[in-house]
């Protein structure tokens, strides 16, 4: 524990107060603009205390949808954000743990091969491989698909190297103890390796739910109907207008929207993983 | 319940790493065999070749008549109690035990019936719901031979299970071990770098050295007739004492009746008593005290032997001789003294100290 002294905490709580002005007034001043209609936000005087359109512009941005471009509701877009990060941050774990538990535990021709390739494709985002992605996913005919939204982006060095890293940690005996035990290598896997790396499990869930649900390029890329649009798209798509008003007030409300969920994740997922960090022991 | 038979077992790695030379070793039904020998002997890989988690490179594993060469370590029908206990983590204390039996589908009241009985037994009754992390070092201990026996072995293997353990706890659990496998009857295997523990466990002990077995008999039997220097030197604290013969073949008496090829002699430090005649045959070593350790029961005196013509010079520690001596007695550094030890102590080994001859 630090020794206490006044000075040194006010100056701690100084910096912690405007560190949090700094993060949080956008954020305020995009809850605000939900409140009011387009005119005043619009206008460039946005006053600083919320206004009286609040229900009306949530009702609208979550169930009649905004302007000619983006004519779904978000609660469709919101669906359609939360399968994908969950599809991707599911997909992620399974094979990367996949991918690590067979690395570390079986002894097979070009094991190292496998694993460096694996580590030389966190050189290769999306971005950087997009042309042949798309190429492949449109050959597959999974345009405007969540396989489409999905699949291309589960594929994940960061989250094998995580597991590795963990199951290199496990000692040997466990296994060992496993095969005396009779259990096969699934069994070894389903009954010990798993529950062990719920931790990890938990900690790489929030990363990659977050990752998905932030993802603009591919989702904008391979989706053309607007009913499988992600929420990230949507929010911009509802401020392209031609020459009527961009309903400002609807995207705020929508960008507060897709805030909720990732704060959710972080907020529940947080206290399974400090809780894990505190329990587990090898 | 089963034999255990080794027959000319090797272990040869990869790398072409010679770890176990040829090994035969016959542990009889329901006796206790202990592997002991330095860190690096082999000791451990052995064992782990009698449990199927190293492969065996040449030779051929029995166990109960059955050649278990290449069966899987589940289907061996042994068990086994790691150094670090190996218990999961994540599983309470009645689930460790009742694991091994889920996986070979034991009907779960019968699993219940033996992991009580196990619990009772090692007195771990009330900690069934617990998880490992919430017991103490023994009952970690207990939990992980609770998973052994729960499982009815023919054999039970043991790595090192108490050299996590502080050594008053120890001691209790050598001793609670060694009734427990009475009781139960099963031939077990033992591996220990701790030769106290080796001595007073084993039926048959089995001195490793470098891959290779240098002694296999009764505990008490090789402690008081040592095939090579190594075991001599190994078993038994403090150590025996070795010497060459041609440095003390003056204070030897009878030195003419020693047999030529002799090159070591060896003499324990109990065997010594301070004296000032030379029983015939034996020998009188005048040593000038360096170092005492009390014990309490008994006193152990390092003295520098003191070679013919070069009198009050500083002797190497290599030179060290180590005598004990009852608890009163107490020598005061510096002073000479004159132990000495009948011919029917003494122990002859040849000069590359491989072979023991007749004294």
């Amino acid at each position: 524990m630090v020794e206490h002294r006044p000075l040194r905490d006010l100056v701690a709580y100084v910096v912690l107060a405007l560190g949090i002005v700094i993060f949080a007034f956008p954020v305020y001043v995009a809850f605000i603009a939900s409140t009011y209609d387009a005119a005043t936000v619009v206008s460039g005087n946005l006053p600083l205390t919320p206004g009286h359109n609040l229900l009306q512009n949530y009702y609208r941005a979550v169930f009649v949808g905004g302007s000619r471009f983006m004519n779904q509701p978000v609660g469709v877009l919101l669906a359609n954000s939360f399968v994908t990060a969950i599809g991707i941050a599911v997909g992620k774990i399974f094979i990367s743990i996949l991918s690590a538990f067979a690395i570390v535990y079986f002894r097979f021709p070009f094991r190292k091969t496998a694993f460096w390739i694996i580590f030389i494709t966190l050189m290769l985002p999306v971005e950087v491989r997009i042309y042949p992605t798309y190429k492949i996913v449109a050959d597959l005919r999974l345009l405007d698909t969540y396989a489409g939204l999905i699949l291309p982006l589960i594929a994940s060095a960061t989250g094998t190297l995580l597991f590795r890293q963990f199951f290199m940690t496990v000692p040997d005996e466990l296994l060992e103890a496993s095969r005396i035990d009779g259990a096969g290598p699934l069994r070894f896997f389903w009954d010990t390796l798993l529950p062990l790396s719920m931790t990890t499990v938990a900690a790489l869930f929030v990363i990659q739910f977050i990752y998905g649900w932030n993802q603009y390029l591919w989702p904008l890329l391979i989706t053309t109907k607007d009913s499988m649009q992600t929420i990230v798209i949507g929010i911009k798509k509802m401020l392209s207008t031609t020459d009527e008003l961009a309903e400002w007030q609807l995207a705020m409300a929508t960008a507060v929207l897709a805030m909720l969920p990732p704060v959710a994740v972080v907020v529940f997922m947080q206290r399974l993983f400090v809780k894990g960090l505190v329990e587990t022991e090898k | 319940m089963a034999n255990v038979t080794l027959r000319n077992v090797r272990k040869i790695y990869p790398g072409g790493f010679e770890a176990i030379k040829g090994i035969d070793v016959e542990v009889g039904d329901g006796q206790f065999c202990v592997l002991v020998g330095p860190s690096g002997c082999g000791k451990s890989t052995l064992l782990r070749m009698v449990a199927g988690l190293e492969t065996v490179s040449s030779g051929e594993i029995d166990i109960g008549g059955r050649i278990v060469n290449a069966i899987e370590p589940a289907d061996r029908d042994i068990a086994m109690v790691f150094q670090n206990y190996a218990l999961y983590p994540h599983m309470s204390v009645y689930n460790n035990m009742a694991y091994g039996l889920r996986n070979r589908r034991v009907p779960e009241n019968e699993i219940k019936t033996r992991v009580e009985d196990a619990a009772r037994i090692l007195e771990l009754g009330t900690m069934l719901q617990r998880k490992p992390r919430q017991l103490s070092g023994g009952q970690r201990q207990r939990v992980a031979m609770g998973r052994a026996i729960v499982r009815q072995p023919k054999v039970f293997l043991f790595d090192e299970p108490l050299s996590n353990l502080d050594a008053k706890l120890r001691i209790a659990m050598r001793v609670e071990i060694r009734k427990l496998q009475r009781r139960l009857n099963t031939t077990a295997i033992y591996v220990t770098h701790d030769q106290l523990e080796a001595m007073t466990l084993a039926d048959i002990l089995v001195v490793m050295n470098g891959g290779r077995v240098e002694q296999i008999g009764n505990p008490l039997e090789i402690y008081q007739k040592p095939a090579t220097t190594f075991v001599a030197s190994f078993i038994g604290a403090p150590p025996m004492n070795l010497m060459p013969i041609d440095a003390v073949r003056a204070q030897l008496h009878g030195a003419d009746a020693v047999p030529a090829e002799a090159g070591q002699l060896g003499i324990r430090p109990e065997d010594f008593e301070l004296g000032d005649t030379v029983p015939t045959g034996g020998i009188g070593l005048d040593l000038r005290v360096d170092a005492i350790e009390h014990v309490g029961a008994e006193t152990y005196v390092y003295g520098a032997r003191q070679e013919v013509g070069q009198n009050d010079s500083l002797t190497a520690t290599a030179n060290d001789v180590i005598v004990r001596l009852p608890g009163t007695a107490a020598p005061d550094i510096g002073t000479r003294i004159r132990a000495v030890a009948p011919r029917s102590r003494l122990h002859l080994f040849s000069a590359d100290g491989r072979q023991r001859l007749a004294v």
